[in-house]
């Protein structure tokens, strides 16, 4: 099983300060982050795509080629990549290139983007948003398949002999997740090609993500490429964590209370019952993500969300220590004892190249 | 007899509440009314007071929590909604809005719904027409064409609760007296209101609530552009 981070890029104000980091801190600090994800042992690490503030991460092949350059191990993914708003053509040469210079070391994870006015400053609509992911993606596949594409759509001008240039890394496409919180089509999509799904499921109810992760696994089988527990399934989580809970708790609270997505609502109280919201001890962060597994199955890609909502980088890293150190590895025991022989292992450019072979 | 549901929301915020009292007064004549045409109503009242901070919070956070679901699903699930809400600022109350911003723009297509309002005067009577029922024709609800206001004065007028519905509702009742029963006149629309509830809800068929994860397309057509 795969644990790591992902993070959505955000610059928000600390609000136990009122400090706000600058862009080219808050971008270097991600970077620390991401390296540390590595030197911790962890496995994966997923940098957001947007296109307007509080965010910075827009060029996110920019950022994954540099801490690849800056690392050995650590697998680069995106959370997520806009199979809406960007052309396909240039994620295909995009990804193919960050596939050559990390030796492979890339998947990505497709998301729609849910902010209306960014899809104009594009050229699209949210309207068509599914519609946009399906066609996209589509396309998309083919240009890391086929050398030379003809091709016709509703969104983007007709292709004819074109090449992707570079060529995926040994002939083999980066693996692709498809993230959704509650669109069925998506599971669907992922469910067809045989792809990854991978369930946001942090800021809502555990019952959404059964559901979503239930009917992929439905529709993996549906479609013939295995039984329905051999799908591959990722999840979010946010934790933050203290050796004693009541710590975590007291520190924790300003930032929950102002955080961007869910603060001055519910109390942080309320909204770690309701969502897989974990504050508290390297243990308690071990039983909660244990559980998940009680409500999607087996699965194969954990990551967590640390770094948003103003914390400080030392606490961040803090943080990962904690994750690297006490958490993962019991998790990483726990999980492969409790997961039985004929569920797989997320595909990794490794493994991918040797199923290739062995045809 | 046909088993059916029907859901009473107030928005009242009192207790006792006025709004309360003609959500249960409208809902007990739907049921009486539903029973002569062979259904059997089962009625559930919502207080949306009991939700405030909910609503408030599925606002921010984009869905209900563990207390509020299962009183969207009930309305959503409903054969027939009873909605009152006292009227401020000649319009429906914040609270009564929240509720119905929250619970998705598909819950109530073509469900019977019975709209309500109380108000410190009859002179907001008119609040129910300009407010209430074109958020309701907005969420594609079929409302019935009584809409039922009560006012101070409603309270107040006898009539009594063995009067016909027709002499009732000529009788105008504005007489003192009667404590917390609906007057004649009262009495009249509200029986008449709840006549057309249940002849909307005895036109359709069961009620069943939309299932969001539910997949509506394959994905050759989603493929094909369809």
């Amino acid at each position: 099983m795969q644990f790591g981070i992902f993070t959505v890029s955000d610059i928000t104000t600390d609000p136990t300060n009122g400090r706000t980091p600058a862009e080219a801190e808050r971008i270097k600090a991600v970077v620390a982050i991401a390296r540390k994800a590595e030197e911790v042992g962890l496995d994966v690490f997923a940098l957001g795509e947007h296109h307007n503030p509080p965010f910075f991460s827009s060029s996110p092949t920019t950022t994954l080629a540099y801490i690849a350059g800056q690392t050995d191990r650590l697998l680069l993914s995106t959370a997520t990549t806009l199979i809406t708003t960007n052309d396909p053509v240039k994620i295909a040469e995009d990804y193919a290139m960050l596939q050559h210079l990390a030796d492979g070391r890339v998947d990505l994870m497709m998301g729609r983007g849910n902010t209306g006015p960014v899809y104009p400053w594009f050229g699209q609509d949210i309207r068509n948003g599914i519609a946009l992911a399906i066609e996209n993606y589509a396309l998309l596949r083919r240009l890391w398949r086929e050398d030379v594409v003809d091709w016709e759509g509703r969104f983007r001008t007709p292709l004819q002999s074109f090449t992707s240039t570079p060529r995926p890394l040994d002939g083999i496409p980066p693996f692709v997740w498809h993230g959704s919180i509650r669109s069925p089509e998506i599971a669907e999509q992922a469910a067809y090609y045989g792809d990854g799904f991978f369930a946001n499921h942090i800021f809502w109810p555990a019952s959404h993500t059964q559901r979503m992760v239930a009917l992929y696994r439905q529709r993996f089988e549906h479609y013939g490429h295995g039984s329905a527990d051999q799908a591959i399934v990722g999840l979010g989580g946010q934790v933050f964590m203290r050796k004693n809970s009541q710590e975590a708790v007291r520190e924790f609270r300003p930032y929950f209370d102002n955080a961007p997505v869910y603060g001055h609502g519910p109390s942080l109280e309320e909204f770690t019952s309701q969502t897989p919201l974990t504050v508290g001890s390297p243990q308690q962060v071990i039983d909660r993500t244990l559980g998940f597994r009680e409500y999607v199955g087996d699965y194969q890609r954990q990551l967590f969300l640390l770094d948003h909502a103003g914390l400080p980088l030392k606490t961040v890293l803090e943080q990962l220590d904690l994750l690297g150190e006490e958490v993962v590895p019991v998790l990483r025991k726990e999980f492969d004892a409790l997961r039985p022989a004929h569920v797989p292992e997320a595909p990794t450019h490794a493994s991918l190249k040797l199923k290739a072979a062995a045809r | 007899m046909t088993g059916r549901k029907l859901v009473a929301v107030s928005a009242g915020l009192s207790q006792p509440s006025s709004t309360r009292l003609l959500a249960d007064q409208l809902a007990a004549a739907t049921g009486a009314e539903a029973s002569r045409l062979g259904i059997q109503l089962s009625t559930s009242a919502v207080d949306l007071r009991d939700h405030a901070h909910d609503l408030t919070n599925h606002l921010l956070t984009g869905f209900p929590s563990a207390q509020l679901k299962p009183i969207i699903d009930a309305v959503a699930a409903a054969d027939g909604l009873i909605a009152v809400t006292p009227i401020f600022n000649a319009s429906y109350s914040g609270l009564f809005k929240l509720f119905f911003d929250v619970i998705g723009d598909t819950a109530l297509v073509d469900k019977p719904v019975l709209i309500g309002a109380t108000g410190g005067t009859a002179r907001h009577s008119l609040a129910l027409e300009h407010a209430l029922r074109p958020m309701f024709a907005y969420l594609r609800a079929v409302v019935v064409p009584t809409a039922v206001f009560a006012a101070p004065e409603d309270w107040a007028g006898g009539g009594g609760r063995g009067g016909s519905g027709a002499g009732a509702a000529a009788g105008g009742g504005a007489a003192a007296g009667g404590g917390a029963a609906a007057g004649g006149a009262l009495r009249g629309r509200i029986q008449r209101a709840a006549r057309e509830l249940a002849g909307q809800i005895n036109l359709r068929e069961p009620a069943t609530a939309p299932d969001p994860f539910a997949l509506s397309t394959s994905f050759e057509e989603l493929l094909a552009g369809d």
